[in-house]
């Protein structure tokens, strides 16, 4: 029998995870909605950050400065990849580019392996956020209460940068019609950069507030990306909201099916997604007729 | 050329490839310890090539980009290994079959799931539903998966043909066994990619639009093709249990998927033989590299950065490649000529007589008409409450200024997009909301604006996949005849390019035409559909002045036989072709009459120059 406070530490659960995923698929999604190309890397700088956080909390032991560091460290590697690779594609057939991306996810995995090993690794939850809340429904973890917190504050960072700054508003009207923003006259190469590192810094930075909830392994990232792409679908792409939704049904999807039935939880999201399809293609948020 | 009699220099020919393959794969045996290689390793190159040949087909050829091949490749082998387990039979070839049905039905229900996006979402999903069979496999279905262990204990492979039974005992028997259905994979394969099926799936990747547009019933292709696909990888999976004596769970993994795409493009995509050498050179490379003391760990890493390249400054891969070098190495004498003939072609002597100003009216039957057509955006009304009539064997333009609503009109008659409301008739049949591709079945064909061509198949080719949509019809997955040994579709490309004046160029690849030429493909591709109404919209844009005049002269031609609407903003065009004129101004028709009348219609002068302009020059 399923005990209520087991029911609601649950749905706390879906929630810590679901906004993680709400971090990943938005990064993943503005850039697609953006540049138009689906970063099948996007795992791997996942796995990255939390790398680059485990290495910068084994030199400090502040998780503040593990956060920074994977966040930063990531918006560089994203620079780096951007101006090396990806802008060389943007002309390329779509297939071309998921390949490519698809190449560095492997390049990202594999180095990463070959310098830390094929061993898990652990960054410890900071002091500040240990011990457990009494919520009154439910004891639950304060780590996981903080990492609501930052994802929310984070999202919240997120929608001000879209809506109300001036690069939101050219990655919003990219998203609608490429060429149009083109003809403006508007730089989009710098655009396209600016947001490439910034999906990447997001996913980073996941990463890292990530790393002391589940273990920091090479291929940490691979199942983040299956997951991110099932918000992404069920959500629509280039949808803000899309990605907060499908993130959070996602993440209680998992967390509640994986109270009842454990052996079904991953196969309860495939299986909404496949719903989605069935019944809107577009995805809940996303624009009919769309490519 | 037709090979009927078995003469042994004619079939050899035929099976070129096979033989070539059948040669150098029994010699292999005797090589192998020199290079370093085992029957082990050969035997599993072999299984990924089999396994690649489906994904080329999906790939390479149709331009469907799956991620998600490990969930069939897994599901044959589990299904296989159980039925050799249980055990439901010891005949080895029965349960391969079991597993390769199997993994076709999963395929059935991915495929459906998954082709109802296109491009982009297409890899996003196969690899989202690929992870799905991975936990299902690990979980739910544990019982008789074995979960993460994996199904051991696959017998030794044991083969009943019915008479006699042949058992394989060693790895140099899985050889022979692995050489036999690798060829005979191989063969089917190159059968598909040869035949009216293949054609239509290369023309899927060239430009799926406008696959659609000339009558193929696209989704059932990809559908099929990704059967098809799903089927060779479920035989591979079944051959692994068999070569391993153990069916691993690593067989779902998202890295199995993962491996097949490096290994394909490594190869050489779109070769079929590809896979099979990205297979070769991806555990060359591990056996190779493992050796090496320090970069043993790196060795996947290595894979990654070549793979990189590759995608990124040698696409073809390296069959791809080779293919391209042997062309170009044979085709060099050729060109000159060709290209000479060619660009003498534009400027035609023997001008035709200018149509009469008068042709006496269209008196036939009706046969398109619509009622009441109204699309609205929103709340702007492209076009409001249009009525029309056109006659058997009538040219009619339909004209007005910029904004007037005439592409909008044009796309709802080819049912390219739907109307509001109203009404479209054929042939006294409603048509409205069928879609391009059934409207197109039916006979009514469009030319675009902008060129919708197959850029790198040949005029040929191009004019092939319009043919084959008439006398295939939307669906027929004739796959084991080869599609140039078709007569009547011969016949019919013939027809089509003589009727546009590109018989002489059906060997160039349509991305080499000049602009004219390619325009003349684009009319080509709309009646080699041999519609009975042809739609063009505006075909001489962009063309100079010469060739609207040969433009002219050749859809007079055509007119012959065909009833045509034709949109164009070039009045000489408009005034030297059409029977009759319709005009759309602010998305109303405004007028309707013989090309003299409108030309005196006061309301379409007050339309086209302003009411201002008319009433200055009245």
């Amino acid at each position: 029998m399923i005990s209520w406070p087991l029911f609601f530490s649950q749905v706390f659960n879906g929630l810590t995870l679901g906004a993680l995923l709400v971090l990943v698929a938005m990064g993943l999604t503005i850039v697609f909605g953006t540049l138009g190309v689906v970063n099948f890397a996007h795992g791997a700088l996942y796995g990255l950050g939390a790398y680059a956080g485990y290495v910068a909390y084994g030199y400090t032991n502040s998780f503040v400065v593990a956060m920074a560091a994977g966040a930063l460290c990531l918006l560089i590697v994203g620079i780096i990849i951007e101006r090396g690779l990806i802008r060389l594609y943007y002309q390329r057939p779509a297939e071309d580019q998921i390949l490519v991306t698809f190449g560095v996810a492997i390049i990202l995995v594999e180095g990463m392996r070959a310098a830390f090993g094929g061993l898990a690794r652990n960054i410890p939850a900071p002091s500040w956020a240990a011990g457990i809340v009494n919520l009154h429904v439910t004891l639950y973890p304060t780590y996981r209460i903080d990492v609501l917190a930052i994802v929310s504050a984070s999202l919240v960072l997120l929608y001000f940068v879209l809506y109300r700054t001036r690069l939101g508003l050219i990655v919003r009207a990219g998203i609608e019609d490429q060429l149009m923003v083109n003809i403006l006259g508007i730089n989009v190469t710098r655009t396209f950069l600016t947001v490439f590192a910034l999906g990447a810094m997001a996913a980073g930075f996941a990463g890292v507030i990530n790393a002391p909830i589940v273990t920091v392994t090479p291929d940490m990232g691979a199942d983040i990306l299956v997951q991110s792409f099932v918000v992404v679908v069920i959500g629509g792409v280039g949808s803000f909201w899309g990605a907060v939704v499908g993130g959070l049904i996602a993440g209680e999807i998992l967390a509640l099916t994986a109270m009842i039935q454990p052996a079904y939880s991953q196969v309860m999201l495939f299986a909404a997604m496949a719903l989605v399809l069935i019944l809107r293609p577009q995805g809940l948020f996303g624009v009919e007729g769309r490519q | 050329m037709t090979v009927r009699a078995a003469r042994p220099a004619a079939l050899a020919r035929r099976f070129a490839p096979e033989i070539a393959l059948i040669v150098i794969l029994a010699i292999l045996p005797a090589i192998l310890p020199h290079i370093g290689g085992t029957y082990d390793i050969a035997n599993r190159i072999l299984d990924w090539g089999l396994f690649g040949l489906g994904f080329d087909l999906l790939f390479g050829f149709t331009g469907l980009l799956s991620f998600g091949q490990a969930a069939f490749y897994g599901a044959g082998g589990f299904v296989a290994a159980y039925f050799l387990i249980a055990p439901f039979t010891n005949n080895a070839i029965v349960a391969l079959i079991a597993g390769t049905v199997a993994a076709a039905i999963f395929g059935v229900i991915i495929g459906y799931l998954s082709l109802r996006r296109a491009g982009i979402y297409f890899a996003m999903l196969t690899l989202a539903f690929g992870e799905m069979f991975f936990f299902l496999d690990i979980s739910p279905l544990a019982r008789w998966t074995g979960g993460e262990n994996g199904v051991a204990g696959v017998p030794e492979p044991s083969l009943g043909f019915g008479l006699f039974t042949i058992d394989i005992t060693d790895p140099g028997g899985l050889y022979w066994l692995l050489v036999v259905v690798f060829v005979v994979g191989f063969w089917v394969a190159r059968r598909i990619v040869a035949s009216p099926f293949g054609t239509v799936l290369r023309a899927i990747r060239e430009n799926t639009a406008r696959t659609a547009a000339v009558g193929h019933d696209v989704p059932k292709y990809k559908l099929t093709i990704f059967v098809i696909a799903a089927a060779y990888a479920g035989l591979a999976g079944g051959l692994l249990g068999l070569l391993q004596g153990y069916m691993p769970p690593d067989a779902f993994y998202l890295d199995t998927s993962g491996q097949l795409v490096v290994q394909t493009i490594i190869g050489g995509a779109g070769t079929l033989i590809g896979p099979l050498v990205g297979a070769a050179v991806w555990l060359y490379l591990y056996t190779l590299l493992q050796n090496i003391a320090g970069i043993g760990a790196l060795w996947k890493m290595i894979l990654g950065i070549i793979f990189v390249l590759l995608v990124t400054i040698f696409r073809r891969g390296l069959c791809g490649g080779a293919v391209v070098l042997w062309r170009r190495l044979r085709a060099r004498p050729a060109p000159a000529p060709a290209v000479a003939s060619a660009s003498v072609k534009p400027t035609r002597a023997a001008p035709e007589p200018r149509r009469s100003t008068q042709r006496p009216p269209p008196t036939g039957p009706v046969v398109l008409a619509t009622r009441n057509l109204t699309k609205r955006y929103g709340g702007l009304t492209a076009v409001d409450d249009v009525s029309f009539e056109l006659r058997e064997g009538e040219i009619r333009a339909v004209i007005g200024p910029n904004g007037a609503g005439k592409s909008t009109f044009f796309n709802m008659l080819a049912n390219v997009i739907p109307p509001t409301s109203g009404t479209i008739e054929f042939n006294g049949d409603n048509i409205t909301g069928l879609g391009a591709t059934l409207v197109c079945q039916r006979g009514i064909s469009k030319s675009f604006q902008i060129n919708q061509i197959f850029p790198s198949l040949t005029v040929r080719d191009n004019l092939r996949i319009a043919v084959l949509a008439r006398s295939y019809g939307k669906f027929r997955p004739s796959m084991l005849r080869a599609v140039d040994r078709d007569a009547t579709v011969n016949a019919g490309i013939d027809a089509a390019a003589a009727s546009v004046q590109l018989a002489e160029r059906l060997d160039t690849p349509a991305a080499e035409l000049a602009y004219g030429e390619k325009r003349r493909l684009e009319i080509g591709l709309a009646l080699a559909t041999q519609p009975q109404i042809l739609l063009l919209d505006e075909p001489t844009a962009g063309m100079s002045p010469a060739e609207r005049v040969d433009t002219v002269q050749l859809l007079r031609r055509i007119a012959s036989g065909v009833t045509i609407v034709i949109v164009e903003h070039d009045m000489d065009v408009v005034f030297g072709l059409a029977d009759r004129i319709t005009v759309l101004f602010n998305g109303h028709k405004i007028a309707e009459d013989t090309p003299d009348a409108i030309q005196a219609n006061p309301d379409v002068r007050a339309a086209y120059l302003g009411s201002q302009a008319a009433h200055e020059s009245a």
